[in-house]
C-alpha cells in the first residue's frame, strides 16, 4: 500500500497504462502544464505523439477521438470540466455512443474522457455541473465514478485496457485527497459496488464525490444507535444491481444520495431500479438527497446550501427509519 | 475563377496531365455503378419498398470517384448522410450496401445503420453520418492516427456547402493546419442545404474559409472527373509526403431533392425552379466522361453500351440480393452496444 493522492492515482494509472501499450495517446486543453494536476510530467515522459496539447474546441476533441479510435489508438481526453463536455456532445450523443451500433459491430471505441465535475468550490454554474446522468442515458457509455484514489487507478486502468467509450469523471476540489492504494497492478472491473460500511438499518447508495458526506452522516448516525450501510457503485454503468438490492433486503430502507440535480438523475434511476426489482424489501418511501433543479450558485454560503451534506443525508436516514419505528437511542 | 496565391499549385496541378484512357474508363464505370445503383434505390423507394429515406448523391458522382481514385483500403474516409456514392466510391460492396438499405441481415451494417450510416471499416470507410458535420472531426483524428502511424495513409473528408456553415469546419481547419496531418477536406458544394439553397445563408466563398488558415486550396469543377481527379492526386500526394492538409471545394449540383419523397413534406411549397435542374442536367458528369472517352478513342460507343449493361447486371443482382435477404436480427441492439473483453 501507498498513500497515493487522486490526481496522483490517475497519473499512476495513465503512466502505467502508457507504457503498457504504446497506442495510447492523450490529449486535451492544457495537459502538457496539466493544470488539473493529474497528467503532471506526461508530455516530458512520453513525448508530443502521445501526450499534447489542444485547442479550444470541444466539438472537435470529442469527435477527433472517435476518428482516432477508427484508426486504432486508445484515446485519453481530458476534458477538463465536465460542463465542456456539452460543447462536445453531438461526438458523444451521436458518435461514441452509437457508432458500434450503427456499424454493425465494425466500430470499436476505446476512448477514455475524463473530465473533473462537481460543485463546492465557488466556480459557479457554469464549472460546477455533475452531468452523469446525460450520459447514461445515451446508451453506449460506461460512467465511472470514483471515491477514493485506488479506485481512481483501478477504473482508469480498467477503463483504458478496455474497447468501449468510458467517462471517468473526477471529483473536482478532491485531488488533493489521501488514500492507500495497492501496490503493484491494481484494476478495479466495472459494475461491482465498493461497500465501505456495512450496517443493518438503512442502505445509502452514495455516487463519486458524496461518498465522504455519508460515511460522516454514517458516523454521526452510529451514535444515536443507527447502522448504515454505505454503498459506493463506483460505476453507474454499468450498475451493481445485486449488491444495492441484497443490502435494501436486509435493511428495508434505500436513501439514495446523488450531487447532481434531482430530475432523472442518476438517484432517480437508482430508486427506480429498486422500487422495481426490490419493492417487497422496502419497509418505507425510497428518499433522494440531491441537488435541487437549479443552476448552481456562486456564493459559498449559496452553493452549500443547495448541495447535498452530511446533515440532509443523516436527516434523510433519521427520517426513514424513524417512520419505520426505529427509534433512535 | 479567383483565386490567392495558394492557389496556384492547384493551377499548375490543372496543367499536368488528366487520367489516362483506362484510368478514366475505370473513373467512368465507377461513376455508372453509383448513378445506376442510385436510380435503382430512387425507383424501390417510390414503390415503398425501401424502410428508411434515401438521400441521392445522382448528379455529383465525380467528386466522389475523383478523389476516391487515389485512395486505397488502408485509407480513411468519412462521409455524409448523402453517402451511397462515397461507400461504392472507395471499393465498398454494391450488395452489402444495398442489403443494409434495405434492412437486411446480409447488409454491411447487419441492418443496424441503414442508408444514412453506411460504414466498411475494412476499407476505410468511416461511415456515412447523419450529423451534418460531424465527419469533419472524424477524419481530423484518423488523419492524426495516420501521422502517428507515419506510412503514409491520408484520411478524407467529405462534407457538403451546408456543413460548412457548421463551426466545427473552423476547428478542424485549425488543428489539421497547426499539427500538420495528412487530411483532405472535400467539400462538396451541391447549392442546397437541405431545402435552403445555400446562397441564402452562406457568407463569402467557402474556400476561403481554408484560405484564411493558409491551407493549399483548390477550387473545381464538381462535375468535371478529369479536374477532381487532378485536384485531388495532387492534394493526396501533398498529404502522403508529409506536405499537410489541403481543402478542395467542388462545385457540383444536387439533382434529386434533399431526400427521395421530399414531396410529400414540401406540400405545394419549393425551393427552386425546374429550369435550374434542367440546366445542371445538361452538365452531366457522366454524359461529359462519355463524351471524353468517345472524342479521345479511349472507347467506343460499342464498349460503353457493353460496359452500361455490366453495371446494370451488378445493380439487378444487388437489389436482388437485397431484396431476398433474411430480416436484421432484432436482438442484435442489445448486443452490439458494448464490446466485451480487454483489447
Amino acid at each position: 500500500m501507498a498513500r497515493r493522492r487522486f490526481i496522483q492515482a490517475i497519473n499512476d494509472g495513465l503512466i502505467e497504462e502508457m507504457e503498457r501499450n504504446p497506442r495510447v495517446v492523450a490529449y486535451g486543453e492544457d495537459v502538457e502544464l496539466s493544470i488539473m494536476g493529474d497528467m503532471r510530467g506526461l508530455h516530458e515522459r512520453f513525448g508530443h505523439d502521445r501526450i499534447r496539447n489542444t485547442p479550444i474546441c470541444e466539438a472537435t476533441l470529442t469527435g477527433m477521438a472517435v476518428g482516432l479510435a477508427s484508426a486504432g489508438y486508445h484515446v485519453v481526453v481530458h476534458m477538463m470540466f465536465s460542463n465542456f463536455l456539452y460543447t462536445g456532445m453531438d461526438a458523444i450523443a451521436n458518435q461514441m455512443a452509437k457508432l458500434r451500433l450503427m456499424t454493425g459491430g465494425q466500430m470499436e471505441l476505446p476512448i477514455t474522457v475524463l473530465a473533473g465535475y462537481g460543485a463546492g468550490s465557488a466556480n459557479a454554474a457554469q464549472h460546477s455541473d455533475t452531468p452523469y446522468a446525460a450520459l447514461m442515458n445515451l446508451g453506449g457509455l460506461n460512467v465511472l465514478t470514483p471515491s477514493t484514489p485506488a479506485d481512481a487507478k483501478g477504473l482508469l486502468k480498467t477503463a483504458i485496457r478496455g474497447r468501449n467509450p468510458s467517462f471517468f469523471l473526477e471529483p473536482s476540489g478532491r485531488g488533493g485527497d489521501l488514500g492507500e492504494v495497492p501496490d503493484g497492478e491494481y484494476l478495479v472491473p466495472f459494475g461491482v459496488a465498493a461497500v465501505p460500511r456495512e450496517g443493518s438499518d438503512a442502505t445509502v447508495v452514495a455516487i463519486g464525490r458524496m461518498v465522504r458526506p455519508a460515511l460522516a452522516a454514517a458516523d454521526s448516525l452510529a451514535e444515536q444507535g443507527i447502522e448504515v450501510e454505505v454503498i459506493d457503485p463506483r460505476t453507474l454503468v454499468p450498475f451493481d444491481e445485486a449488491t444495492v438490492l441484497a443490502s435494501v433486503e436486509r435493511t428495508g430502507h434505500l436513501i439514495v444520495v446523488d450531487e447532481a440535480r434531482e430530475r432523472c438523475g442518476a438517484a432517480a434511476e437508482i430508486a427506480a431500479l429498486v422500487a422495481a426489482k426490490g419493492f417487497d424489501s422496502l419497509r418505507g418511501p425510497i428518499r433522494r438527497v440531491t441537488t435541487p433543479n437549479v443552476a448552481i450558485p456562486y456564493a459559498p454560503n449559496a452553493e452549500a446550501h443547495v448541495l447535498p451534506g452530511e446533515e440532509r443525508i443523516a436527516a434523510a436516514v433519521a427520517e426513514a427509519v424513524g417512520r419505520a419505528g426505529k427509534v433512535p437511542a | 475563377m479567383a483565386t490567392t496565391g495558394l492557389d496556384q499549385a492547384a493551377e499548375s496541378a490543372g496543367g499536368s496531365a488528366g487520367p489516362s484512357g483506362d484510368e478514366l474508363l475505370r473513373l467512368y464505370e465507377r461513376m455508372l455503378l453509383i448513378r445506376r445503383t442510385e436510380e435503382r434505390l430512387r425507383d424501390d423507394g417510390a414503390a415503398g419498398k425501401l424502410p428508411g429515406a434515401v438521400h441521392l448523391y445522382i448528379g455529383e458522382e465525380a467528386v466522389a470517384v475523383g478523389v476516391c481514385a487515389h485512395l486505397g483500403d488502408r485509407d480513411y474516409a468519412t462521409s455524409t448522410h448523402r453517402g451511397h456514392g462515397h461507400f461504392l466510391a472507395k471499393g465498398g460492396d454494391p450488395k452489402a450496401m444495398m442489403a443494409e438499405i434495405w434492412g437486411k441481415a446480409e447488409g454491411i451494417c447487419r441492418g443496424m445503420g441503414g442508408s444514412m450510416h453506411v460504414a466498411d471499416i475494412s476499407k476505410g470507410i468511416l461511415g456515412a453520418n447523419g450529423i451534418v458535420g460531424a465527419g469533419l472531426a472524424i477524419a481530423t483524428g484518423a488523419a492524426f492516427g495516420a501521422k502517428l502511424d507515419g506510412d503514409g495513409k491520408v484520411s478524407v473528408c467529405f462534407f457538403g456547402d451546408g456543413a460548412s456553415n457548421q463551426g466545427v469546419l473552423m476547428e478542424n481547419l485549425n488543428v489539421s493546419t497547426i499539427w500538420n496531418l495528412p487530411v483532405i477536406f472535400v467539400c462538396e458544394n451541391n447549392t442546397f442545404s437541405e431545402f435552403t439553397p445555400s446562397r441564402e445563408i452562406t457568407a463569402g466563398r467557402i474556400s476561403d474559409r481554408a484560405r484564411a488558415f493558409e491551407m493549399p486550396t483548390a477550387e473545381v469543377d464538381g462535375n468535371d472527373v478529369t479536374e477532381v481527379w487532378r485536384a485531388a492526386g495532387e492534394a493526396v500526394e501533398r498529404a502522403r509526403n508529409g506536405g499537410g492538409p489541403s481543402f478542395i471545394e467542388a462545385h457540383t449540383y444536387r439533382i434529386q431533392g434533399h431526400f427521395e419523397a421530399e414531396a410529400f413534406v414540401l406540400s405545394s411549397g419549393g425551393y427552386r425552379e425546374q429550369e435550374e435542374i434542367d440546366e445542371w442536367r445538361a452538365k452531366d458528369p457522366i454524359d461529359r466522361a462519355k463524351g471524353r472517352l468517345l472524342e479521345t478513342g479511349a472507347a467506343t460507343a460499342t464498349d460503353l453500351e457493353s460496359l452500361d449493361a455490366k453495371v446494370l447486371r451488378e445493380v439487378d443482382e444487388a437489389a436482388a440480393y437485397a431484396e431476398a435477404g433474411t430480416p436484421a436480427d432484432p436482438e442484435l441492439a442489445e448486443s452490439l452496444m458494448f464490446a466485451t473483453g480487454e483489447d
